[in-house]
Parts: C-alpha cells; structure tokens; sequence
C-alpha cells in the first residue's frame, strides 16, 4: 500500500482493509480507498484480478452471489454499508450501477427509465414523473434520439443507445454515487466517445467509479486511477502520476503493456 | 411365416453386410496403409448394413400388408371356396377360422364347413411363406451387392450414411405428422355423416344435450343436440376453475423455485412437483370422487346451501387445477430461469426489492413463456376425461353455480361411444363431431401457445 489516506478525508465513499472471498479463495486482499464526488474514479488492472468485485462491494451487489464474503468496512458518508440493518434496497438507490452490457428491461424507453423512480416514490403525479423520464434521458444525452418512441421497446435500441439508457436510467433515482463495470466494451469507438462525454459532464454531480481495460480511456475520463493486481490495490493516485510517473514497477510494467 | 421372422432374417443379413463391409475396409488399408480411408471402416460396414436393412424393412411392411390379400385370393380361387356363401358374416367367419386353424393359431374350427378351407389356406400359407422369405433374402442381396460393388478407398462412406441416417429420422418424424392427419381425416369424414344429419347450427349453437340412442336414427330431433352445455361444462371445469387453482399455484412455485429455494431444496422440489404430471388421471379421479367431492358438499352443506350435490364441477375442476399445476410451473420456471441475469442484476441494482424485481421485471419478461405454459395446461384440461368422469357427473346443466354437477365434451364422447345406439346412429356420430370440435380447439390453443412462444425467443437473441 502506497496511498496516504487522511482519516477524516470528505471522501463520499470509503473502504478501510476490504477483503472479499468466494468460499474460501480471497478475490480482494485488503483494500482501503476513497472515493470522491469531485472526481471520476478509473479502476484498472488486468483480467481477473478483482476489479468488477471490488465495484459490487460498493454496492452490496455481491449479496447476489451466496458464497460471496466481505471483511473489513465500507462507508458511505461515513456510515458503514455491511452494519446489520443497513438498508440495502436504500443503498443501491444511493449507489447506482452500469454494467458491462447494456441490460435494458425489456419495456418501453419510458418505462425503463420511470422504473426506479416508481419502486422508490420519487415521483408524485404522472407529469412529475414525464419530467423525471426527461430530465434523465437529457442528462444521458439520448433525449434528442428517443424524444419521438419512448413507447417504443428499450432492446430496440442500438448498443451504444442502450448502455446510455442504463445511464439515464441509474440517474433517475438521483444517485450520489455511480458505478460502471467495463461500461463501453460492448461498444463501438463513436458510441464509447458519448458515453465518455457523457462521463465528463455527469462529473462532479455524482461520485463516479468506471472499471476500464483501455488505459486510453482511464487517461481521457478520469481524475485518480486505482491499479488493482491480483487482488491487491497496488497504487492509487491522480491518474496523469500515474500514468506518466508510477511509483510502483507492477503499475509501470502494466500501463507500459509488458502484461495484462 | 410372421413378420419377426422376416425381420430376424433382415438383421441377419445386415449384420453380414456390416462384417463384410468393415472386412472390406480393412483390407483397403492394408492395401495401401499410406493412404488414408475416407471414414473409418465402421462407416462402411454401416453403409452397407443399412443398404441391407432398410429395403429389407420397407418390403416387409409392404409384404406384411399385401401377403394376407394374396393368401385369401388364392384360396378363394380354389375348387373348395366354391360353395361358401356369397357375402355376409358368416363367409369372413369362415375365412377366419380356417385361417386360425392353418397358421395353427387354433385347434379346431366350429362351422364344419369351414374344415374344408384348411387345407388350401395351409398350402397358400406355404407357398407365399417361401415367397417372402426368397424375396426378403433376394431383396437384401441384391442392396448389399449394390452397395458392397460401390465400396473404394476414397468413398465418403460417412456422408453417404449421413444422410441415409438423416432420411430415417426424417420417416420417424413423418409417423407421427401422418398420425395425426389421419386422426383429423376419420374425425373429419365421421362429422360430415353426422352434420348430414343434425345442422351444424343446432349442434353448436343449442342449449339442450340429452341424445336418445334408442330414438329413430332417421328422424332425430335436433333440439336434443345442442352442444353448448357441453362446451360451457368444459370451459367451466378445464379452463376456469382449473385454472384459477394452477395459474397462481402453478406461478408461485416457479418463483419460489428459481428464485428463493436454495439449491438443495430446488433438487428435491422441482422432481417431486414433476411427479404430479405422472400421476395416472384415474388416480386423480379416485381423490376428486371420493375425497375433495364429498368435502366440497359438506362444507356447501354447512354454509347453509342445501342443494348442493355430491357430483360438482367444483370438485372436478379443482382436482384437475392441481394436476396441471406441473405444466404450468415448469414452463415458468423455464421461463423466468431463462430471462437473463443481468435483467435481475440491473433491477437490484437500481434498488428494487426482490419481490419487486420478480413481479415487475422476471416475470413481464418470462410472460410468454408463462402464457404459453397455461395455453398448453388449458389445452390438457379440457382434453381430460377421468377426473369428470368420476367427480363431476354425467347431467349436462348450463349453469355458473360451480356446486351444480356438469359434463364435459370428452365425457359426452365416451358416453356415446359406449352408448346403446347403433354405430351409425345420430347420438353415437355425435361423439365424431364433438371430439372433432375438440381437436379444433386444442389445436388452435397449441397453435397460439407454439407462436407465443416464438416470440419469446425472439425476445433476447
Ligand atoms: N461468482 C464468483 N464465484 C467465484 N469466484 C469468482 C466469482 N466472480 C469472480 N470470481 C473470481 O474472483 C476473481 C476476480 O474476479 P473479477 O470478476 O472481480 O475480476 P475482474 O478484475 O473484474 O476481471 P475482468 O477484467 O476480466 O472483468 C477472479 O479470480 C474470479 O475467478
Ligand atoms: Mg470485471
């Protein structure tokens, strides 16, 4: 561990000595982060070596796999998420996901973006509702694409056009964090340039996380990078240190292409 | 000589032409042990076994078809069947008991004017016997000659039995599509006699059941043929009642299976709710007459309804609900174990409940995949017979009170098809035109839930 991490840092969300297990293998060794509104959080590093769980530990969406285990804390403004009786349907409202394929309900483009908002009674009355379905689609930048079939089927849409949806559709509840797993590999270079813009502006709104395999991507979007190898937070830093003077030869011999 | 001594004969042969095939192959290769065989040498023997085999079996379905006709031709043509009766009864009888008695089938013969039939059946027998057989063996020589000439290094024996694999299935599958064509034709031509005889109007359209088999088959009366206290017996009982027990018990077990049970449970839950699609329907009969019917009347009695009888379409619907709950739950447990992960993932992770997650997006999603389920129970219910028979009586009411008894289309086929009328008497077709109903429905519900489901599967891919 490299990072100094001041204990009464403003950090949004912090993880102190996080580890995390699937039966008895230790996928996550002792992780202690934080993340900030101010930034766009990139996690990088190579395949397997623990990124995605990393992410679903924010949120609690390894509760969904049963031989999943967390050690260590994890708080959101300074309350801690794993303490029994925390409301983890409220959570995932505060910390809201995007996944590597676009996953859109097989419902309309209105319906998918009014779920969220229905299930927490965000909205009251249908033209607050209309307003929210808008002011989410325009923030995801897709308002101008849709505006004309929003009752048409969310799948209908293009790849690049769905995994925005999903973005609209995680603004919707109001989130204050945001977390992206991989949110562009299923994309083509035009598509990810949107949802990379679409990143840039979102910032600073919301606390934003995005796991990306493209250090290209990680440079471009984000203001601190978090290397992760073999379950291990090697460095942590401001991305442009990181990626132009790495403190650790792992980092380097990664960002340089030498393995991954 | 009986066809399974043909058959033995076919397989034998086949096995000589799979030996000598595969000998063959292998001497190719010993030939010329560089090059390589085209198939590996069980590909020959097989081409030629089944060269072999399936001419042999196609003659012997034709032979066993065509043998009996010759036999009796010949044997009528012999100075014996001169004075046999002209027509009737009592020339097949005749026929068929020298038959039995020649082929050893039976001992003696009852009309002594038949023993003089014996001795040309027995000759007839012997001559065509010996025909089959050298036909069999000729037939089976000649495909394995054929095809034992056309073995070479370089032969693609195995594309060759490819496709002749390939055009087997393809005569199994035909089987089954010409089955049920022929069972739409013979419903089809016994329902035109019998719309000859009473309007297709008065049959779908009265109110009235209650056929007379012994009534005059000429001059029925039309009004005692009114189909729709059956057709409201069978809606009522198969796709109401029945329904309103396996549509959310059927739904609910499919949730609780693919979502809350753990894996451990799930093993043992989902086999044993299969079992209930095994279940003889007499045995379900048994439990809706002698249990749930009796129960039913009692607890109507005790709420102060006093007509209520032991027979009631109550009874027999709700056994039946139970029986198709398998259907309906294990194609929506496939249903909504086949919406994607990520459907589910996406859904929590916007901070849905798990109920919420199951009932606003699992299960909208896996919807038609769950219709078609129901269609396809819907279409079993109204198909079923033994339960009605046993718990919901045999009185064609046209009611809405579930306590009354009722009847149901399938009962009414078998009541007039074990009736006292003769066979081609009014109320004994009916059953023809009510079964061909019947089928109508059940194939345009199947019809609807194959196409729904399609749709599914468009769905994700
Ligand atoms: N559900 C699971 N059950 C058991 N082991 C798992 C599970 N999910 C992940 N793992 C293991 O945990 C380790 C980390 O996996 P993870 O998916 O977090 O990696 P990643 O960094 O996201 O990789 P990638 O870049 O390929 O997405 C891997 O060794 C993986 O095999
Ligand atoms: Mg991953």
């Amino acid at each position: 561990m490299v990072t100094e991490i001041s204990e009464n840092s403003p950090a949004k969300m912090r993880a102190r000595d996080v580890s995390v297990y699937y039966g008895s293998k230790r996928a996550i060794d002792s992780v202690s982060i934080d993340i900030e509104t101010d930034y766009v959080t990139s996690f990088i590093g190579p395949s397997g070596c623990g990124k995605s769980t990393f992410l679903r530990t924010l949120n609690r969406m390894n509760d969904t796999i049963p031989s999943a285990r967390v050690e260590g804390a994890i708080e959101l403004d300074g309350e801690d998420i794993y303490r029994s009786g925390m409301d983890v349907v409220q959570l995932r409202a505060r910390v809201g996901m995007v996944f590597q394929r676009p996953n859109p309900f097989p419902k309309s483009i209105y319906e998918n973006i009014a779920y969220g908002p229905k299930i927490h009674g965000l909205a009251d009355g249908k033209d607050h509702l209309d307003q929210i379905v808008e002011k989410s689609l325009r923030r995801a930048g897709l308002w101008d694409e849709v505006k004309d079939r929003l009752s048409d089927s969310g799948t209908a849409l293009s790849g690049g056009q769905q995994q925005r949806l999903c973005i609209a559709r995680a603004i919707a509840v109001e989130p204050e964090v945001i977390l992206m797993d991989e949110p562009c590999s299923a994309l083509d270079p035009i598509a990810t340039a949107k949802i990379e813009e679409l990143i840039d502006e979102l910032r600073g709104r919301y606390a934003i996380v995005i796991v990306t395999h493209s250090m290209q991507q990680a440079a471009r979007v984000s203001q601190r990078t978090a290397f992760f190898h073999l379950g291990n937070l090697v460095e942590y830093g401001e991305t442009s240190e990181i990626f132009t003077n790495p403190r650790e030869e792992r980092t380097k011999d990664y960002i340089t292409g030498r393995y991954g | 000589m009986s066809p399974a001594i043909l058959l033995l004969l076919a397989l034998l042969l086949g096995l000589a032409g799979w030996l000598a095939a595969r000998a063959r192959a292998w001497s190719f290769k010993r030939a010329a042990p560089k090059n390589r065989l085209a198939a590996l040498p069980s590909y020959y023997g097989w081409y030629v076994a089944l060269w072999v085999i399936v001419p042999v079996l196609i003659f012997i379905a034709l032979w066993s078809a065509v043998e009996p006709q010759l036999v009796q031709q010949s044997v009528l043509a012999s100075p014996a069947a001169a004075n046999l009766p002209e027509f009737g009864m009592q020339r097949q009888t005749m026929l068929a008991e020298a038959r039995a008695v020649a082929t050893g089938a039976a001992k003696g013969v009852f009309n002594p004017d038949s023993r003089v039939l014996i001795e040309p059946f027995e000759k007839a027998l012997f001559r065509y016997n010996i025909v089959g057989v050298v036909s069999t063996l000729l037939i089976g020589f000649a495909g394995g000659a054929w095809s034992f000439l056309r073995l070479k290094p370089d032969f693609r024996a195995r594309t060759k039995v490819e496709r002749i694999v390939m055009g087997i299935l393809l005569l199994a599958s035909l089987v089954a599509i010409l089955t049920t064509l022929g069972i739409f034709v013979s419903l089809v031509f016994e329902t035109i006699r019998f719309f000859g005889m009473i309007s297709p109007i008065d049959f779908l359209f009265g109110t009235h059941w209650g056929p007379d088999p012994m009534g005059n088959p000429a001059n029925p009366d039309p009004t005692r043929y009114g189909a729709i206290p059956l057709f409201w017996g069978t809606i009522y009982i198969g796709a109401i009642i029945a329904m309103v027990v396996a549509i959310p018990l059927g739904l609910m077990s499919a949730i609780y299976l693919t979502q809350y049970a753990n894996p451990r449970w799930r093993k043992w839950l989902k086999p044993a709710l299969e079992i209930l699609a095994g279940v003889p329907t007499v045995v379900y009969g048994y439990f809706a007459a002698l249990t749930v019917a009796p129960f039913v009347r009692d607890v109507a009695l005790s709420i102060g309804i006093s007509n209520a009888s032991s027979e009631s379409a109550l009874a027999a619907g709700l056994v039946m609900g139970v029986m198709i709950i398998p259907f309906v739950s294990s194609m929506a447990d496939d249903s909504i174990a086949a919406v994607p992960n990520a459907m589910r993932d996406g859904s929590l992770a916007m901070g849905a409940t798990q109920s919420e997650t199951i009932r606003k997006v699992l299960v909208p999603a896996a919807l038609p995949g769950i219709v078609a389920g129901v269609m396809l129970a819907i279409s079993r219910a109204i198909g079923e017979t033994m339960i009605v028979v046993m718990a919901a009586g045999a009185a064609a009411n046209l009611s809405a009170n579930p306590l009354e008894a009722m009847t149901t289309v399938t009962f009414q086929i078998v009541a007039m098809l074990t009736g006292e009328g003769s066979f081609d008497h009014p109320a004994t077709l009916s059953a023809f035109a009510l079964g061909f109903v019947l089928f109508l429905v059940t194939l345009a519900l199947n019809f609807i839930a194959l196409r729904v489901v399609k749709r599914f599967r468009e769905a994700y891919e």
